[in-house]
């Protein structure tokens, strides 16, 4: 047994897209304590909506994180409206989890790449995100943004898509799935990713619900947890939807339960795509939220389930808004993920949680 | 195995079209609704000042006295709040992003006198 050594790891790190800090407390190669420290990018969103009005504030909260951008401003809008009691049209409802449901793979595709960096994969690394630059060359195309898209308003969305733009859509999907297929595939069947990944970093069941983790990172360890399955919103009309979970609970489930996620995605935008009603994209909003009113609302994210609460106190600015985003949930799962793995694989534990320290500090 | 599928993957993409340009030999087409920058049509415009008011960075100015309208386009966030919020439609977003700059500035339009019933129609 060799002496206890701490070895400091970040914030500033090739394979952390986002500063977090973490001690790492070795001994020899093994870790055997993770105490990690964040507050290197917090901004003070949530106080700013003191300063702006309900509908304003909307450019802030999707400004929280560039990845999840479409998410947090979905979020705060359907907080909002249970606030205020409007009803959102139902062709509103679909393009907005379009959109999202995008986000969410371009999120994902973006993380893979990110991964495949990490161990060394550089042509997988550019593959997926050149399949990535097609997601955000739809999003140009059809909010005018490519990060920050600016496309969800309180009320409804800022932008129709019109039946020839949503065959485009479809058609670059269907491009995307055969490319992503072949990916995928070696991804998963790969002996080297395999070698780094399957048994490392392993999470139980009990203890992925004890520590409260969400997203593909609690779904990777059979936790049948996803806000999409309660059908809020357009997600209520798809047939069927069963989230994808695996039991293995180690960095490769975590991979898998992300690569299957995509297709998914491509999927639940194409039955969308074919029910998507007729009709108005967004009402009128009029009005303030009343004093003392109170609305919560989850959203799942790219990485898993998001809590946005919001308090009006009669003027057009909140009271107070609040998220809770995945990623501080997952922050627990993580450092006791990282106990007991070998030094080497902390790099990928880290990635396979897809942290995002923007969301977690705001 | 796995890396010889990727291999072939990456051998068929030298005899298809590159998905990268070479940048600035080739510049992109900006494609039509972007949101590049702001426009305004000041022979339209009636100094209401609603755009500033929805204005959620801070960017825009409106002196109703002297009948100017002034955008800083370095604080713009490029949301088109405003686009949506004028009464009179002469606020639009064209596709060109706004160009780098050593030095801030501010665009300032002097919004000439409407005539009479124009501002009715």
């Amino acid at each position: 047994m060799g002496k206890a050594t701490i070895i400091p790891f970040g914030p500033q790190h090739p394979v952390l897209p986002e500063p977090l800090h973490l001690d790492l407390v070795v001994e020899d190669e093994t870790v055997i304590d993770c105490i990690p420290q964040i507050g290197f990018v917090h901004r003070g969103l949530e106080k700013l909506v003191e300063t702006r009005d309900y509908n304003q504030f909307i450019y802030i909260a999707e400004r929280i994180c560039g990845i999840c951008a479409m998410g947090h401003s979905l979020g705060y809008a359907e907080t909002v409206e249970e606030l205020m009691g409007v009803e959102v049209p139902k062709r509103a409802e679909y393009l907005r989890v379009i959109w999202h449901e995008l986000s969410r793979i371009h999120s994902h595709l973006l993380w893979l790449g990110l991964a495949a960096d990490a161990f060394g994969f550089e042509s997988m690394f550019m593959h997926c995100w050149r399949l990535r630059e097609r997601i955000l060359d739809i999003f140009e195309k059809t909010t005018g943004g490519r990060v920050i898209l600016s496309v969800v308003k309180v009320g409804g969305v800022a932008r129709d898509i019109d039946g020839a733009m949503m065959q485009g859509i479809l058609a670059t999907l269907d491009g995307i799935r055969s490319d992503y297929s072949a990916l995928m595939k070696t991804l998963l069947t790969d002996t080297s990713i395999k070698n780094r990944t399957v048994g490392v970093g392993t999470i139980g069941y009990d203890e992925a619900v004890a520590l409260s983790m969400v997203g593909p990172f609690a779904r990777a360890s059979a936790v049948n947890y996803d806000v999409r399955s309660f059908g809020r919103g357009a997600y209520g009309d798809l047939a069927d939807f069963q989230p994808i979970l695996d039991n293995q609970g180690d960095c490769y489930a975590r991979v898998k339960v992300r690569c299957l996620e995509v297709l998914q995605s491509i999927d639940i935008i194409r039955e969308l795509a074919a029910k998507m009603p007729a009709g108005d994209i967004a009402v009128a909003v009029k009005g303030s939220p009343a004093a003392g009113a109170q609305a919560s609302n989850v959203l799942e994210q790219p990485r898993g389930e998001c809590y946005y609460y919001a308090r009006g106190n009669g003027t057009k600015h909140l009271d107070r808004m609040r998220m809770r985003t995945p990623t501080s949930q997952n922050l627990a799962g993580m450092a006791t993920a990282l106990k007991g793995c070998d030094l080497a694989d902390v790099n990928m534990i880290i990635l396979t949680i897809d942290p995002c320290i923007s969301c977690t500090e705001r | 195995m796995g890396s010889f599928r990727l291999g072939g993957m990456t051998l068929g993409s030298l005899f298809k079209r590159p998905e990268t340009l070479r940048y600035p030999f080739e510049v992109k087409e900006p494609p039509q609704g972007l949101k590049g920058h702001i426009v305004n049509d000041v022979s339209r415009c009636i100094v209401c000042g609603i755009c500033a008011r929805v204005c959620p960075a801070g960017a825009l100015a409106v002196d109703k006295k002297a009948r100017t309208w002034a955008i800083d386009p370095f604080r713009c966030v490029q949301c088109a709040s405003c686009v949506a919020a004028c009464p009179k439609g002469c606020l639009t977003m064209a596709p060109e992003a706004t160009g780098v700059a050593a030095e801030r500035y501010d665009v300032v339009l002097e919004v000439p006198e409407q005539p009479k019933g124009a501002e009715a129609a």
